[in-house]
């Protein structure tokens, strides 16, 4: 459970706190990487959106503008967080942690590296599904308790939107746990091991855009996101909030934008398999297993994300609600039964199992 | 590959569920005009279960599925007639809902499912099954309820069945678990070698109250019959036509399975209480009937009072008992779809039928469906020589074998009396005038049914020995 | 598993803590006055009914429980309950009208199960002992998948059917033809041809006057 460095480390303490302080330091490294991560992907953001428009985007703040991030939330943190008379107090407050502890939580079974997950539970996949569907309640109290018609319809949207996209996200994922044989993310990972053609992608791919598409949804990023769509609804079910309040919303999406990222690479694209695994003529360390690869897949989906805001028009509420439950969850279900039949006549790779 | 877990024994209700499917997705490309397919589909349907469970008959008891399902002799000759019942009410159906644009292909769906729900718990092995056909079977009835969305009346009564059955179906949920937790096991089978090792049957005789008043839902007995007057007359005729049929066989074998097979050791527990409900039942359901004006909620009240009949034959807690039980359900719903038939016949558009001055004068208009209409009221007031009369003899000489010639006395007194609004019935068709001169405008299939259905009143009664035949065969 | 034993381990100190929040949250659903709250306060019994089976290294109920519930069903409930608006004052009009009747009827249940449950306990041998811990790389999971495929197939077939009746109900009573709603067919829209939106008419050019 515990490595042997860090047992030595604490071998002052009784064996329980060993592991709960193990942990904790952990939680707490595994927690500041991925809000510094979130940070940057706030300015690379506003970078790769100006560049795609042909403008400049934040330069002033720091080299380049690295800077930028920390004048924000020092911006953010000093702001006076005002709270509508007629708001619900403890929901309205509490809303935010809401949307933003289950986003954190989740990372705990991701798998980092080969050998490298914080809790290494078997059902690891229904826990990320669990804990991403309960991250709902952030946004559905938050309209709720401001007590005002934007925000709520906000919430109303981001109910309905979610729940129907959880669906074929969980189809979607049915579809991997099928190929893997195994609901932990490690052993989906090792699954996909081996040959050119071993990656889930491939065998999935309908599978992968449906689940792609569907996480930009249930992180209610553009094109859906007429959970906050500032031309119809001011700004959704956060309108009423301002400095960190609304910034742990803020963060909150922007973890899950990164969440959603590395489980679409864990999921389809071999986590943190090497790409050039089959390559026999590559050096070693080109084709070991590393976290490097993690953090390149995720980089990728990271900007898709931005690349997908700056191109597409947003959709219609109507057309959503179409796509997920006419199009997407229909074709899932029947690529699981091409799956099936695939897993039958032993085609594919978990021809080998 | 597969382990196939005896499936051949379920292969009526593994036939059924897959057509279902069909006729679900066959109903999704049809239009309004070509919709009688999926009616011919759902007869045909009928048609192969019956074929299958003739088929994959058994002569003695087998099970499958480990265990939770259960194929017996009993089970076929219920599921055979099950599936003539629901063919019936379908047939029956037809011209009303055309004539009111409710013909659509989720009736026969929500029918057929309704009949999968009667399959499940006639094969049921164990209370999981036995659960899972009750609320498969509600489930479906509350939709077809409340199936004729513009009828406010209907949704409220849709409403008011779906509270309380769904609290019911919560009592009998209850009393299993509990009965779980005593006994250690939901197998029916091993239940009761289990509860006749338990010393002190306080907890049993409390889970015992929970899933006899479950039961006692299902069956519309009194004192939870609440909700039959205002359902039967709520729904639309056909649904009204289809609860009163075939659901009975399934509280039938609710009580059987559940209280003679799981808690045979308990008998002297629940003896009582069914005596009560019993007794409630008839008298109620015969001295409130008398009141009535309409005619869907008199055979309500009538139904609660053959109800107790029902009843009578089961808490003998004999094999005789449980036949005699069996052969009362038959004849009652022989005679349930054939009255409710009888309202569908006169229905037209913009005019229900349903109250008992629609029947003034039915002799002139039409002398041969006044004399179906009489031989199935006389039938169900237990008149002799009509089936209705054997059932009542049947069930009668069941209490009386068991010692319990008071119980016996109170039935025939609440028969008498139930007489009287049957042939209050017969008056208004033969001595009062017509209030109308518009003929009968249904179809000839359903005349020709109803024909037959209430011949079979006469002749299953100057014939009885057919029928109890069949009973004695499923329960040797 | 509560503490049997005189110590106090730390899965019995979570056990009592998590019944305790559960309890109160459980309460706190029927005394709750605002039905938002009250949803919200089923919302952490859930949560906390699911740690509880996590302790009972049940992880598969528990996660299911959070994801079904948690997550879509009490969204739902929310959602509703949420757009209605709902007037509690109003609803209590007749409490105390009903309110005797229903005391006794209260206290008649009560003393019922509190003389069953004293005389003989139901009947049932409360000296179980604590089963013991799952061997290292038991899979929950898995287990309750090969019961569920082999031992409980029947049921859990038909709880399959029980689930498409639900949605044959809910679509048949929910969806009808309403008169001047509108709706977008796609397919109509992408079948389109332009014969069908201009008509092209040719015409003799008109003569000079």
């Amino acid at each position: 459970m515990i490595p042997e460095f860090a047992s030595n480390l604490l071998s002052f303490l009784p064996e329980w706190m060993q592991a709960t302080t193990w942990y904790g330091v952990v939680a707490l490294v595994l927690f500041v990487s991925i809000i510094l991560m979130m940070a940057f992907l706030t300015l690379i953001e506003r970078r790769v959106i100006g560049a795609i428009q042909a403008r400049i985007g934040p330069n002033r703040v720091g080299f380049k503008g690295i800077g930028q991030p920390f004048a924000d939330v020092i911006k953010l943190l000093v702001k006076e967080i005002i709270i509508p008379s007629n708001a619900n107090k403890l929901l309205f407050v509490v809303a935010p942690l809401l949307a933003l502890i289950p986003a954190l939580c989740t990372w705990a079974v991701v798998p980092f590296a080969p050998n490298f997950t914080v809790a290494d539970i078997n059902a690891g996949l229904l826990y990320i599904l669990a804990l991403t569907s309960a991250g709902i309640y952030g946004v559905i109290l938050a309209g709720w308790a401001a007590n005002s018609k934007y925000a709520f319809l906000g919430a109303m949207r981001a109910a309905a939107q979610m729940v129907a996209y959880e669906i074929a996200m969980g189809f979607a994922l049915v579809g991997v746990v099928m190929a893997a044989g195994s609901l932990n993310l490690g052993e989906i990972i090792e699954a996909q091991s081996g040959g050119h053609f071993s990656y889930f992608f491939w065998w999935l791919l309908p599978l992968f855009f449906v689940y792609f598409i569907s996480g930009i949804a249930e992180t209610n990023r553009a094109p859906f996101d007429v959970v906050e769509g500032e031309s119809e609804i001011v700004a959704g079910f956060h309108v009423e909030y301002s400095g960190m309040a609304f910034a742990v919303f803020f963060v909150a999406e922007y973890v899950n934008m990164i969440l959603i990222s590395a489980l679409t690479s864990i999921f389809f694209f071999g986590g943190w398999l090497s790409p050039f695994e089959s390559w026999t003529w590559l050096p070693g360390w080109l084709r070991a297993p590393s976290f490097i690869w993690l953090f390149i897949k995720v980089w990728f989906f990271l900007f898709c994300f931005l690349w997908f805001r700056a191109t597409f028009p947003r959709y219609r509420y109507d057309q959503i609600m179409r796509l997920g439950w006419k199009v997407f969850i229909p074709i899932t279900l029947v690529w699981i039964l091409v799956e099936g039949i695939l897993w039958y006549y032993q085609v594919g790779p978990w021809a080998a199992a | 590959m597969f382990d196939n877990f005896g499936m051949q024994a379920a292969a009526a209700e593994i036939f059924l569920i897959a057509t279902i499917c069909v006729v679900l997705l066959v109903d999704v490309f049809l239009s309004d005009s070509k919709r009688w397919i999926t009616y011919a589909l759902s007869l045909l349907t009928l048609a192969g279960c019956a074929w299958m469970t003739l088929s994959y008959g058994v002569n003695e008891r087998v099970s499958a599925f480990s265990g939770m399902y259960v194929a017996d002799p009993m089970g076929d000759v219920l599921k055979l007639f099950s599936y003539a019942t629901v063919a019936v009410s379908f047939i029956y159906a037809r011209d009303y809902l055309q004539r009111r644009a409710l013909f659509k292909g989720e009736y026969f769906v929500l029918g057929l499912v309704a009949l999968l729900g009667i399959m499940v718990m006639i094969s049921a092995g164990n209370l999981l099954t036995v659960y899972l056909g009750v609320e498969l079977l509600s489930l479906s009835l509350y939709a077809m309820v409340a199936f004729d969305r513009e009828s406010t009346v209907a949704a409220e009564s849709a409403m008011k069945y779906f509270v309380l059955g769904a609290i019911a179906s919560g009592m009998l949920l209850y009393g299993f678990s509990i009965m779980y937790g005593i006994a250690g096991t939901l197998q029916l089978d091993e239940l009761a070698v289990e509860l006749r090792s338990v010393e002190s049957p306080i907890g049993l005789v409390f889970a015992l109250v929970f899933i006899i008043a479950g039961v006692a839902f299902k069956f519309g007995a009194v004192p939870f019959h609440m909700w039959v007057p205002d359902v039967y007359h709520g729904a639309p005729t056909p649904v009204t036509l289809f609860i009163g049929a075939a659901p009975k066989i399934s509280s039938f074998v609710l009580a059987v399975r559940v209280l003679a097979e799981g808690l045979d050791s308990l008998v002297a527990n629940w003896q009582d209480m069914l005596i009560v409900i019993s007794v409630l039942s008839m008298a109620i359901g015969n001295i409130v009937a008398i009141a009535q004006t309409n005619l869907k909620r008199m055979l309500a009240y009538s139904t609660v009072s053959h109800v107790g009949f029902i009843l009578l034959g089961i808490l003998a807690g004999t094999n005789d008992g449980y036949r005699a039980a069996m052969y009362y359900t038959f004849a009652y719903v022989i005679m349930s779809v054939g009255s409710f038939g009888m309202i569908l016949l006169l229905a037209r558009e913009g005019f229900e039928a349903d109250r008992i001055d629609d029947f003034r004068g039915l002799n002139r208009k039409s002398p041969w469906f006044a004399a179906v209409m009489l031989m199935l009221m006389f039938s169900t007031a237990g008149v002799p020589p009509f089936i209705g009369f054997w059932a009542k003899v049947e069930v009668i000489a069941a209490v009386l074998d068991v010692g319990l010639a008071w119980l016996a006395a109170l039935a025939v007194l609440f028969s008498v009396i139930g007489a009287f609004y049957y042939l209050r019935v017969v008056k208004v068709m033969y001595f009062d005038e017509p209030t109308d001169t518009v003929d009968i405008q249904a179809g000839g299939t359903l005349r020709a049914v109803l024909s037959l259905n209430g011949l079979a009143v006469l002749v299953l009664g100057i014939v009885p020995s057919v029928l109890i035949d069949l009973c004695v065969r499923a329960l040797p | 598993m509560p503490g049997i034993g005189k110590r106090m381990t730390l899965t019995s100190i979570l056990f009592y803590a998590f019944s305790a929040v559960l309890v109160v949250a459980a309460l706190g659903v029927i005394t709750a006055r605002n039905p938002v709250h009250a949803a919200l306060f089923l919302v952490l019994a859930f949560v906390n009914s699911a740690v509880l089976w996590l302790l009972m290294e049940a992880e598969f109920l528990a996660i299911v429980l959070v994801l079904v519930y948690v997550g879509a069903v009490m969204v739902l409930f929310l959602f509703v309950v949420m757009m209605l608006d709902i007037n509690v004052a109003q609803m209590r009009e007749g409490f105390t009208r009903y309110a005797p009747l229903g005391i006794i009827v209260a206290l008649l249940v009560v003393i019922e199960i509190a003389s069953v449950v004293w005389v003989k306990r139901l009947g049932v041998d409360t000296t179980t002992a604590v089963p013991a811990a799952a061997p290292e790389g038991y899979s929950n999971t898995q287990a309750l998948g090969e019961l569920l495929y082999t031992h409980y197939l029947y049921p859990f077939e038909l709880a399959a059917m029980l689930l498409l009746l639900a949605i044959i109900a809910a679509i048949s009573l929910t969806m009808r033809k309403r008169r001047g709603f509108k709706q977008q067919d796609v397919a109509a829209q992408v079948a389109v041809r332009p014969q069908d939106r201009i008509r092209i008419v040719k015409m003799a050019p008109e003569k000079d006057a």
